[in-house]
């Protein structure tokens, strides 16, 4: 059902910086992010990784340098990349509603809205909490809502900043088993997470941030076991025993 | 009709016994002020919502402005609206002074700054959490804008009656652009305000009663309303 356009893919950055009251908060990150493998992006509390990925997704403007997509989005087209947060908003309307809302956005007919909604919630097994508040659902079905509602639109690119922090092991799984969905299915996936596991599990690659500089990147095992830098190795070191 | 007591149970008669002239000025205000606040509730909430969720050059001086036409006195706007339906008036041609519809028009344009401030910093405040996922699906201002009015619609419920509330209440517009004229203009607060200095008092405590049983009915209404609404969304 996705619009056949051209790819937007490869992302390109270009010496991009980000500022904001007088502090360097992202500098001089050169970035090619291509379809396929799924990226996961690493680096201490602080580091600029929530920045980066609004940067990428148009939320913010870095003050200097370019986000450059093969096929840039045009204001008023649907858009092709999505974007989950780690705490979700969720409209004070039904779990359906939530979806059939977004649905509305991207200009997609009234009459076929609930079906595709009703597909959506199916896939990441919400199916029977349709017609429920979508604010009463627990922590771990507000974030499923979340994908699915970023899912449905069927985006070229996937932005996940943390989407499972705070959540309880078995959401966890449940959430990484649809993340893994979506990049079977085709999109592009990435992702921040402060949880090694979970970056072993999902991820293909590794950005590495440090004090707003990509200092590392790599495939994800040779992150794990060798990695390049002092500032990586420290970060492994520093983490790992309570993950 | 000199004792206190005895002013209260004639009061309470009238009530009861459903005096013709006091439910004629009963229903007359209902129907003056329920417009009112239908009309510019409509234009309001979007223009509320419309503030808070986009910039553009003149926002914050609108803003200002319209919190600062909170507290307008209604005998202001009366005198305004007064001199725009005037025969000699830029809206004279319409020829409504004097009757219900300059009432409708003088206490829409009385709350229209009370909705619009109370919308606009409620959807202000929600803004806040909703901004990024709102872009984040593609959503331009006019969908977020009435996804926020349908997402706050218990709390701007209270701001509609508390809108509502200042419209029934107020003397001073109805009594400048309706005249107070018997069986046409005639309101709650003008007769009471005339049936005072005439010294009817038992009229005058009766609708005295009958307004603020009818304020009060509608809050706890509001109330009732917002609690349910909270327990089921959370
Ligand atoms: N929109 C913003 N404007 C200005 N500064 C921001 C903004 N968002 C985050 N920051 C600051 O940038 C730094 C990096 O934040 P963030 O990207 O959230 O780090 P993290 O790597 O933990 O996700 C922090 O010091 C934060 O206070
Ligand atoms: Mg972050």
């Amino acid at each position: 059902m996705r619009e056949p356009g051209p790819p937007m893919l490869p992302l390109v950055l270009e010496g991009i910086g980000f500022s904001a009251g007088g502090r360097d908060i992202l500098s001089g990150i050169d970035l090619v992010l291509e379809a396929g493998p799924r990226t996961v992006i690493l680096g201490p509390n602080g580091a600029g990784k929530s920045v980066l990925m609004r940067i990428c997704h148009g939320l913010l403007a870095p003050t200097s340098g370019r986000v450059l997509w093969s096929h840039r989005e045009r204001p008023g087209e649907p858009r092709r990349q999505a974007m989950v947060f780690q705490r979700p908003v969720l409209l004070r309307r039904s779990v359906l509603g939530n979806l059939t809302f977004a649905l509305a956005v991207v200009g997609v007919p009234h009459y076929e809205r609930e079906a595709r909604a009703v597909a959506a919630l199916g896939r990441v097994g919400l199916a029977a909490h349709a017609r429920r508040p979508a604010r009463v659902l627990s922590g771990g079905e507000q974030q499923r809502l979340a994908l699915a509602r970023a899912w449905m639109l069927e985006p070229e690119v996937l932005f996940l900043d943390e989407p499972t922090a705070n959540l309880d092991p078995g959401a966890v799984r449940e959430i990484e088993a649809i993340v893994q969905s979506i990049h079977a299915s085709g999109t592009k996936v990435v992702m921040v997470t402060h949880n090694l596991g979970q970056a072993r599990r999902l991820g293909d690659e590794v950005v590495f941030l440090d004090r707003g500089r990509i200092v590392e990147r790599s495939a994800i095992d040779r992150f794990f076991r060798t990695p390049a830098t002092a500032q990586a190795d420290a970060f492994l070191k520093g983490e790992l025993p309570w993950h | 009709m000199s004792t206190f007591g005895a002013v209260f149970g004639e009061a309470f008669r009238l009530i009861g016994a459903l005096d013709l002239a006091l439910l004629d000025i009963v229903w007359l205000s209902l129907r003056v002020s329920l417009s009112a606040v239908l009309i510019s509730t409509v234009v309001a909430l979007p223009f509320g919502a419309a503030l808070a969720v986009t910039r553009f050059p003149g926002r914050d001086a609108l803003v200002v402005t319209v919190n600062a036409l909170l507290g307008l006195p209604a005998v202001v706007v009366g005198l305004a609206i007064y001199l725009l339906l005037s025969r000699a008036g830029p809206l004279g041609t319409f020829g409504i002074l004097f009757t219900p519809a300059a009432m409708v028009v003088a206490q829409a344009v009385l709350i229209f700054p009370l909705i619009a401030a109370l919308a606009r910093q409620a959807v202000a405040d929600a803004w806040r959490e909703y901004a990024e996922q709102m872009r984040s699906l593609g959503a331009g201002p006019v969908a977020s804008s009435l996804a926020l009015l349908h997402d706050l619609r218990f709390s701007l419920v209270t701001i509609v009656l508390a809108a509502f509330g200042r419209a029934i209440a107020e003397v001073g517009a109805v009594m400048i652009v309706g005249g107070n004229i018997d069986g046409v203009t005639r309101v709650m607060t003008t007769a009471i305000a005339l049936e005072t200095s005439k010294g009817d008092l038992p009229l005058a405590l009766g609708l005295g009663i009958v307004l603020l049983g009818i304020v009060l009915l509608l809050n706890v209404g509001a109330h009732l309303l917002k609690e349910r609404a909270q327990r089921h969304h959370a």
